[in-house]
Parts: C-alpha cells; structure tokens; sequence
C-alpha cells in the first residue's frame, strides 16, 4: 500500500447537517474526528432546505410538546416509523434546535422575542423554527462556524467509495480526492455515515448531485441492512417549466404562508381528496383554512398542507385528468392572498424571499402577482441503514448512520420539517455513541490487501480505453426509475425494472472513462454509477415486495392499504452471493405509552 | 433552438498552460450557463472540470466569469447573454486554477478559521433560552444570507490585482465579521484584529463586491463602511487614544 492512512477515532462521512453535528459531538466527547465531503464545506444539501426545523418548543401554541409531535410523526408514517426513534426525535429536538441558537444560528421572532414556528404540512400546531425560507442555509453555516473551531479534520472534495472491514466490524474507508484524483485510505474505530439521499437515481429531482445513495450503498456492501427502501418521498411542488430548472424545489413553507394549489378550471380539487386519516384535522371552507395560516388557533388546516405523498398524487391525477398546467404541472398561487392582506407583495417577498428571486430570476416570473406552475420532483427517501434507536449503529459493529442515509423515523412517510431536526438529534447521537464505541474498543487492524484491490477497481473505468461513455448509463437509469419505479407504481413495470437495472449493472462494470485523474467529472460519474444501481435495485425490489398502497408508495395494482404490510417493513441485505436479498420483517414495536398517546391523539 | 458559441478555458492542472476552447451546443428556452456548460461536458467534452451542486443560486459552488463578468452559472440566463459573438466561460482569477474551471479556493476556509468565533452573552431567562427582538434579528440576516460563493474576493482588485493575500481577507471576511459584531447576542470584539491583521483598511469602497453578490448584499455600504467607523472610532478618536495611554491598555 503506498499511502499512509489517515487515521481517527471516528470518521464522518459527509458534511451536512447530520454529519456535521455527529463530528462536533464525537469532538466533544474527546475522540479525534474526521469528516470527508464530497463537496466544498458548507455546500452540502443541507444548504437547500427551506421550510424549517420541526421543534414542538411550543413558542407560538403552548399546546404543543413531544407527545403532539411524535403522534404527528407516527401517523405521518403510517405507523411503519420505528417508535423509539420517532419519541427520542420528538423529545430531543427542542434542545437540538435552541443549541443552535447558542451557536449563533438566527432564526425569526415571536413578539415577546422567542423563536417563531411555522405551519407546516401534518404538524398539527406551528412548530417549525426558520429563517425566512432559507433555514438550512442558516443551519448549515452555524454547525460549520462552529464546527471549524473544535479541532476536527475536514477533507473537502473526496469521494469515499469504499468501507474496509476488520473482522466484520468497520476498520475504515477508501477515499479519492476529486480535485486531484489521488487516493486515501482511512483508519478509524468508527465510521459515522451522513452521505444523505438518493434522488439522482431519478430525472426529476430537487436533490443535487451528491446524492447518489453513497452511504446506502457503503453500509449495505460492508453488509448492513437497508430498510424502508419503498418509500421515495416525491415534493408535490418541484418547478416544471423552464425545462433546466425542472425539479427544483418550491418550498412547502408557500403553502404555509396561504399558497394554493388549482387546477387548470381554477378548482382548489384539495379539497374534493381530504383522506379519511386527517378529516378531522382538516379545514372544510376556504375561509377556515385562511384562518389557520393567519393564526386562528380553533380553525383546522387548509388542504394544501396534507402530506407530501397525498398532495403529490392528487397533482398527478389532475395532470392526467387533463387538468394541469400548460407545462404538465398544476397551479400554486401565493399572489392571490392580495385579496386578505393589504401589503401583501411585500409580505410575500419576506416571508419567501428565496423564492421570490428563483422564479424571478429562473423563470422570469413575479409569484407576488403570478400563480408557480409546479410538479411533483424526487426530493427525499424514508428508506436507509437500519440503525439502533438510541445509538445509532447500523447492524455492521462500528458504523453508524444519522441524517437521509439512515431510516426508521419516518416510515412511509416523512413530514415536512422533520428532516432538520433529524439531522440534528440523531447526528449528536451517532456522534457521541460513535465516540464512545471508539473509546471503549481496542485499535483495528486495516486490510492492505483490501485497500489495494479497492483501489485497483476504481482504477479500471480510466485505464479501460474503449468502453462505453458513464452519463449515458446514468441517464438510461434516471429515466427507467423516473418512468417504472417513480410517483405510480405496478408491478410488471417494476420486474421489467429490475431487469433493466441488471442490464444496467453489466454495462457498468464496462464502463470507459479516460483523461486525466484531476477533477475527471467522467470517472466521478462512473465510480457513482454502483452506488445509484445498487440503489435502484433496493428501491425497485423493495417496492414489489409491498404489495399495496401507503405513505409514498402507491401501487396502481393494489391501490389500497393492507393490514398485513402496516404490520411489516422491507428489509434489503447483501446476500452471499452478492444478490441482493429482500425479506418482510415485523414493524418494531410500541411502547405502552405511545400506544396510549396515538389512541387519545386519534 | 439555436447553436451558440462557447469559448471555454481549459486547462490541465495547476501548473498547465491555460486556452480557450471553442464548442457549439444548442441551447434552448430557459437554459442557464451551467446548463450549456453540462451539454458541452456530456456531448463533447466528458473530462471538462466544473464545480457546481444545488443549480438553485443557494450553494455557491458554480462561481465562474461569464463574458468577463464574475457570476454564478446556475443563475445566469442564455437568454441574457449577447448572442452575436460566443460566450466566454473561465475560471475566478483571483484563485489558483486546479482543472478549466475548477479553481482552489481552500484560503477562503483558513481565513475563516483566524476570525474570533462567535460567543454569545448569558441566556437571559432561565430556560437557557434569548429574548431577541424581530428587527434586531434582520439588521445581520442581510449578511447571514451570504452563501459563500467568492464572487466578491474574486473581483476585490486588492486580491486580484494585488495579492495581498496574507495581509487582507477580503469582502467575504468582512461581511462575516460584520454578522459577527452586528449579532445581538455575541460578546466579542474582532476590532483590532480587522485593522490589524485582515487588513480593513486597505478597502477603498470602490464597491465592486457589492456589484457581483448574487445574494444583494450592500456589502460596502452596510457591512464594510460600518465596521470602518467602528474601527476608526476605536482607534484614531483621540479622546480614547489618551485614555488609553493612561489606562495601560493593549490597544494601540
């Protein structure tokens, strides 16, 4: 082996806000960290969110607090959620969130001087703390201002492809440094994963290019479980025209400052689909939904903020209906609140100022005064490393998950809001478990040989002279997934899917990337092509096993629930001989409190 | 559709010799710079470094000039581009080129780490928690709102032109000391660090950083201009000098 590992107590994979709060604890708590990102610092996905962090601190309605929360969470799920995972979410997430603020993040103010929340989709009193519509901007910036003073190693622009194994428990990983196409190896006592989602595995998305399913794929290869890889959550309002921004995103926070969702004949058709879960929760008039966004504490919320999953498939019916948008979306109209509020441009241009200049500046059009045409777009997955409630680490001893690449919090579905403050809670918690599992067991031993295969491997795309180009593989899957594993789903489309990615697979193994190891976007593009079929397969195989209808999962063939897989998750492994193996496994259980709580919550 | 010209630099590592290439891609309604600039990779160019990541104006990662001007790809439109002459793409100038139009901007990051952190005053109420008014909140979200893209140290001509590199932190750095100073809970003082070692003093407020921040912050006026006074208050008013000079203390 001809370089000298780089060597920590615990190492993090991936810079967002999950894996950023994971290093600033296990730094804390007094191991020696690493964190590798593909990306420049502060760059991460994390930047893009929008909407807020889901905290019941109860600033703005003292009737919230945990037990509102994780109920909120639970049904969000459909009750495939990890319990434990969803009560810990719930009851740490104010302390995650004022923390924040002790770091100097800055977010809005109540009157009396505390922070704001906000309305958002399934939460059933204001609880998102934010910054205007750029609260993970703020977010990710004060974690890394932070995190920069603590003593921890950043490798900014490397890729980690690679976990190596001593004895089964995880000894390290193998990097390559994008910028300048060297290789690293790694040596830690624990490895944390943050690497977030997978929605490049899809045309449509509002998920940059990092999220190729790295963390998914690392633990599964070191023999980790995935579980919930069925549930793709797809954004109901992604921009669709012009056609270059297709799918980014329009935060949910317009629907929670009054936006609206019409079709084409100017119908609000939320209303016609209110789902039998949430009738009682959900406003019927117009004017009872103003009333919730405004404040009014005895109205119930408006249509619009339903779940993501309902809201994106009522857009698709009235698409197909015939009822979309010039450009194949439906209408939101946040302009139309002129008609209840006197300054509304202005009020429009504070509360989403994001917003405001990325349809200003992208598409030429002013929401103050015009309705967004907008689309579903693959913006999250439920599905990830299986991973212990409290702890964090997945099946594999040593490697821990936090943040989009683990799962079990969201079940089927996840709400908006949620995701910030999983970043946070279960970060800290990977970091410090992490931490202490370094402490508490002995040096590991790196595989050289290993390391040198993998590096070897990763080598051939560029030594192979006459393969085939790596986008054209990687645009074939986006459009298989997008078309047969997307927002609607049957199951000969999902077999003739599974084939293909296998097809798929063959082609990549052949794959041709030459020219220099510096900044080579075509070798990237061909080391991420295992990650997202690996994926892919997950996503698809995964999705035909559950035979039925819930959360983010809808299957045309069995369009309804099914008591026996609300009683079931998916899980996906590594078999021996490299297949990819799905079984049905038992949701795990509820505490008699919480079972309690979800019967007096309804 | 249309075919249009790019001009784009390519160069092959830090110590190759940089040129313009010429390619041809056909753009069509909507398209931005970074959109051209992919279609060129995948069509022709496979090995073509570019350094981007949200292509929504929120990351600052896609930071180029385009037509001599610093901006970010994502956010710059075709349709806003001359179309009677190509369109010129290459690397930020005042950072060293690693690959066409990825440049190293690591400095950016080891400048950040000089600043004094932020340190916020006790909680005011004994949840731990801070009693902060709306409006004080948004005289520093301005600056909070910055996304880190380097346009502004791209175009201070006392980085580009000049290189004081070690002696000045630029427009960026500044714009981040003022969110620090402004914050209405922070507790430190950064004042004789900005005269001394980042160099405030060497701005001359010609406002070009204000001019390319793809974010609109009046970089100059609200956060350069402001931090100049306190440090001219701190340092020259004579009444402090001479308190100083009796007082013992450390400031000079």
């Amino acid at each position: 082996m001809e370089q000298t590992p780089y060597e920590y107590d615990v190492l993090v994979v991936g810079a967002g806000g999950a894996g950023l709060r994971a290093a600033i604890e296990a730094s804390a708590k007094g191991a020696s960290c690493g964190v590798i990102c593909k990306s420049l610092l502060g760059k991460a996905h994390t930047v893009m969110a929008e909407g807020g962090m889901a905290a019941a601190i109860g600033n703005v309605d003292e009737r919230d607090d945990w037990k509102v929360h994780v109920t909120d969470t639970l049904r969000g799920g459909q009750y495939l959620s990890n319990p434990k995972m969803a009560e810990i979410h719930a009851k740490e997430a104010p302390a995650r969130a004022l923390e924040l603020e002790a770091w100097g993040a800055l977010f809005d103010r109540t009157k009396d001087g505390r922070i704001l929340q906000r309305n958002f989709g399934g939460h059933r009193y204001p609880r998102l703390a934010h910054v205007g519509d750029r609260t993970g901007l703020e977010m990710i910036r004060t974690l890394q201002d932070h995190g920069i003073h603590r003593g921890i190693d950043f490798h900014m622009e490397y890729t980690v492809f690679r976990l190596l194994l001593d004895d089964g428990r995880v000894s390290g990983a193998l990097a390559y440094d994008r910028e300048r196409g060297r290789f690293r190896v790694y040596r830690a006592k624990a490895v944390v994963l943050a690497t977030g989602g997978i929605g490049r595995a899809f045309k449509i998305t509002s998920n940059s290019w990092e999220y190729t399913g790295d963390g998914h794929t690392l633990a599964y290869d070191a023999g980790a479980d995935l579980i919930d890889m069925e549930f793709v959550q797809f954004h109901p309002t992604g921009m669709v025209w012009p056609p270059s921004v297709r799918g980014i995103l329009v935060t949910e926070g317009v629907r929670g400052e009054g936006g609206i969702l019409l079709n084409s004949d100017g119908e609000r058709f939320l209303f016609d689909e209110i789902p039998a879960l949430y009738k009682d929760q959900t406003a019927d008039s117009a004017e009872e939904g103003w009333r919730y966004v405004v404040g009014d504490r005895d109205a119930r919320r408006p249509p619009e903020l339903l779940t993501r999953d309902h809201v994106a498939r009522c857009i698709v019916n009235q698409i197909k209906a015939g009822k979309g948008s010039p450009h194949g979306g439906v209408y939101l109209d946040i302009a139309w609140i002129k008609e209840k509020i006197s300054n509304s441009e202005d009020h429009i241009r504070k509360k989403l100022p994001s917003m405001y200049h990325q349809f200003k500046e992208l598409a030429g059009l002013d929401i103050t005064k015009e309705r967004m045409e907008v689309g579903p777009t693959t913006h999250y997955v439920m599905g990830g490393v299986r991973v212990d409630a409290e702890s964090q680490m997945s099946s594999v001893p040593g490697l821990y998950a936090a943040g989009e690449c683990a799962a079990g919090l969201h079940g089927a579905n996840r709400l908006g809001g949620n995701s910030l403050s999983d970043l946070l809670v279960f970060g800290q918690r990977a970091g410090e478990y992490a931490a202490a599992f370094a402490a508490e067991h002995g040096d590991v031993r790196l595989d050289e040989g290993a390391a040198d295969a993998g590096i070897r491997e990763a080598l051939e795309p560029l030594e192979r002279q006459d393969g085939e180009g790596p986008y054209q593989i990687q645009y074939a899957l986006q459009d298989l997934m997008q078309e047969k594993v997307g927002i609607v789903r049957v199951e000969s489309e999902l077999e003739e899917a599974i084939e293909e990615i296998g097809r798929l697979s063959d082609r990549a193994k052949a794959v041709s990337a030459p020219g220099n190891r510096e900044y080579n976007p075509g070798w990237h593009t061909a080391l991420d092509l295992h990650p997202l079929l690996v994926v892919s397969e997950a996503v698809a195989r995964a999705g035909l096993l559950r035979r039925e209808s819930r959360g983010a999962q809808f299957r045309d063939d069995y369009p309804q629930k099914d008591e026996h897989f609300g009683k079931v998750i998916i899980r996906v492994a590594k078999g021996a001989d490299g297949e990819m193996v799905v079984k049905e496994t038992p949701v795990e259980p509820m505490s008699d409190e919480l079972t309690r709580l979800v019967e007096e919550m309804g | 559709m249309a075919a249009t010209q790019f001009r784009i630099w390519r160069q092959e590592g830090a110590e190759g010799e940089g040129a313009y290439r010429d390619y041809t891609t056909d753009v069509t309604e909507g398209m931005v710079v970074l959109d051209a600039v992919h279609q060129i990779q995948a069509e022709s160019a496979n090995d073509l470094a570019v350094r981007w990541n949200c292509k929504a104006g929120k990351c600052g990662s896609c930071s180029a000039e385009v037509n001599g001007n610093p901006r970010l790809m994502c956010m710059t439109r075709m349709s806003d581009l001359p179309t009677d002459r190509p369109v010129t793409v290459e690397p930020m100038r005042a950072f060293p080129v690693i690959r066409d139009l990825v440049c190293d901007v690591s400095w950016n990051y080891e400048v950040k780490k000089k600043i004094e952190p932020f340190e916020p005053r006790p909680p005011d109420a004994e949840d731990g928690t801070w009693r902060i008014a709306q409006e004080d909140v948004e005289r520093v979200q301005e600056f909070r709102k910055c996304i880190e893209c380097f346009l502004c140290q791209d175009v201070c001509h006392v980085l580009r032109d000049h290189h004081l590199h070690d002696e000045f932190v630029g427009p960026r750095f500044f714009v981040y000391n003022a969110a620090l100073e402004m914050h209405p809970l922070d507790t430190r003082d950064r004042l004789a660090s900005l005269k001394q070692d980042e160099g405030i003093g060497y701005c001359n407020i010609t406002k070009c950083c204000t001019k390319v921040c793809p974010e609109h912050i009046t970089i100059t006026d609200n956060a350069i201009i402001p931090l100049k006074e306190r440090v001219v208050s701190e340092f020259y008013d004579p009444l402090k000098k001479l308190f100083r000079v009796f007082s013992g203390g450390s400031r000079a």
